[in-house]
């Protein structure tokens, strides 16, 4: 069983239907004792950073959450999730995140062209990445996926200095960080749930993992 | 590098979905569901339903719909008509909606775009605007171009996009149900104001119609149309072939 961490943002609707529809099955919960006894756990995430950092923390899951990712299972924080996996964002302020995986989150005003519109919102490839140093290896999340296959964004934040952890990019004038890993903390900035076919390639990948 | 996306509009009255030419004399086309499905298999990049329905009982209808479009079909879904208060969008969005698109309850209630952006995220919320030639501008119309607000749409454009709307969708009045293709000349003076993405809407009729929208305007983002998809007179892969062929970046 996935649980799907619900303190009280995003739209947990479509994730829990996409995931009933590769043959999983998903729970929608912020009670601890589900949580704990999941298989995988997807933090998901849309809005403000700090606000959806305070509810995780209100809700008394935000240490939680943590040691749930330290116990070794899967877990996978998607756009706005994925951005708390970090040590620190810079959105309206400077504010700590989960510290799950090396890097800060940061607008994309600024690093990406002028000319090119904010949101990144779209559909838009990825290229693989190994993380630095090493040699190539895909990641598992990506195990069905070729590179430039597409997937559905919308962000006017994206991680950086995270080179270390970084599994896939996304071209928007610059390479933007697309996904990461950390063992088993595994984030996309882009939404699986919204991705049609290879997002739920993606989805399925991780529910076996 | 990010892809111009087509999008196909469903308007949906009493379940069932309809389209008229200059938004009169409606025709029942389809099921929802189906359509939604046939159009995500071919390639559409996102789907939008406008509830043109007034009653209560044909809202309940929509809701119902969009929980089944939303569980079988994850591309991303917008959703529009009959948007007046934050708790429309959560209406909506418990649905499955993933983005919420504004037009008269935004002009009735200019901050309802300023509410549903703190609550939901500037990415949640469309500002979707019918203009006209008035005179020489661009004025905003109601009620499907029947009224005109007097409204300058490029001043209300800019103002809904400061007040926090991620996203815009321009119908032109002038070109809607034509055929003729889009209004390039209304569609460069908005994308010259905003930054955040455009969507045109309004006028296409073939396939060549979308290759010129995206030649002449490169920061256009989309392209919307309905009655062309819905009736077979162009066909979402093949569209996306020709783009491909022109040297135009589509997700296929």
């Amino acid at each position: 069983m996935i649980a799907i961490i619900d303190y009280g943002v995003g739209n947990l609707f479509s994730l829990k239907s996409s995931i009933a529809s590769i043959g999983k099955e998903a729970v929608v919960t912020s009670d601890k004792s589900v949580i704990d006894s999941a298989d995988q756990v997807i933090l998901p995430g849309v809005g403000a950073f700090k606000d959806a950092v305070e509810k995780l923390r209100s809700r008394d899951l935000f240490d939680f959450v943590k040691e749930q990712a330290a116990t070794g299972k899967p877990f996978l924080g998607i756009c706005l999730g994925m951005q708390m996996l970090f040590d620190k964002s810079f959105e309206y302020g400077e504010h700590e995140g989960l510290g799950l995986v090396p890097g800060e989150v940061r607008p994309i005003e600024g690093v990406i062209p002028a000319n090119l519109d904010i949101p990144h919102m779209g559909w838009n490839a990825l290229s693989f990445h190994a993380a630095s140093g090493e040699a190539f290896a895909e990641s598992p999340i990506f195990k069905e996926l070729k590179e430039g296959d597409y997937v559905y964004f919308v962000h006017s934040y994206a991680a950086f200095n995270c080179n270390k952890n970084l599994i896939a990019t996304a071209e928007y004038g610059v390479p933007l960080t697309a996904a990461v890993q950390n063992g088993n903390v595994y984030g996309t900035q882009f939404h699986p749930e919204k991705s049609g076919e290879i997002g739920m390639k993606i989805l399925k990948a991780f529910a076996e993992l | 590098m990010i892809t111009k996306r087509i999008i196909p509009c469903l308007d949906v009255r009493d379940g069932r979905v309809v389209k008229g030419v200059n938004f009169e004399g409606l025709r029942d086309v389809n099921n929802p569901v189906e359509l939604g499905k046939y159009y995500s298999n071919c390639g559409a990049d996102e789907l939008v339903f406008y509830d043109i329905t007034a009653s209560f009982e044909g809202r309940k209808l929509f809701t119902d719909i969009l929980t089944k479009v939303a569980s079988e079909i994850f591309i991303p879904l917008t959703v529009g008509g009959g948007i007046n208060t934050v708790d429309d969008f959560d209406r909506v969005l418990k649905c499955g909606a993933d983005k919420v698109s504004v037009n008269s309850g935004a002009i009735k209630n200019p901050d309802l775009i300023n509410e549903a952006a703190q609550k939901y995220g500037n990415q949640c919320v469309v500002l979707s605007v019918d203009a006209k030639r008035v005179d020489g501008s661009f004025h905003v119309f109601l009620n499907g171009g029947r009224v005109d607000t007097g409204m300058d749409a490029l001043k209300w454009i800019e103002d809904g996009v400061k007040r926090g709307a991620g996203e815009v969708v321009l119908n032109s009045i002038d070109t809607d149900g034509v055929k003729q293709g889009f209004d390039l000349e209304m569609l460069k003076a908005v994308n010259a104001i905003v930054k955040v993405p455009v969507i045109a809407s309004g006028g296409a009729g073939s396939i060549q119609d979308f290759v010129t929208l995206f030649k002449e305007i490169p920061d256009v983002s989309a392209g919307l149309a309905a009655s062309i998809f819905h009736f077979g007179e162009v066909k979402i892969d093949d569209l996306k072939k020709t783009l491909r062929d022109e040297g135009i970046s589509v997700r296929l």
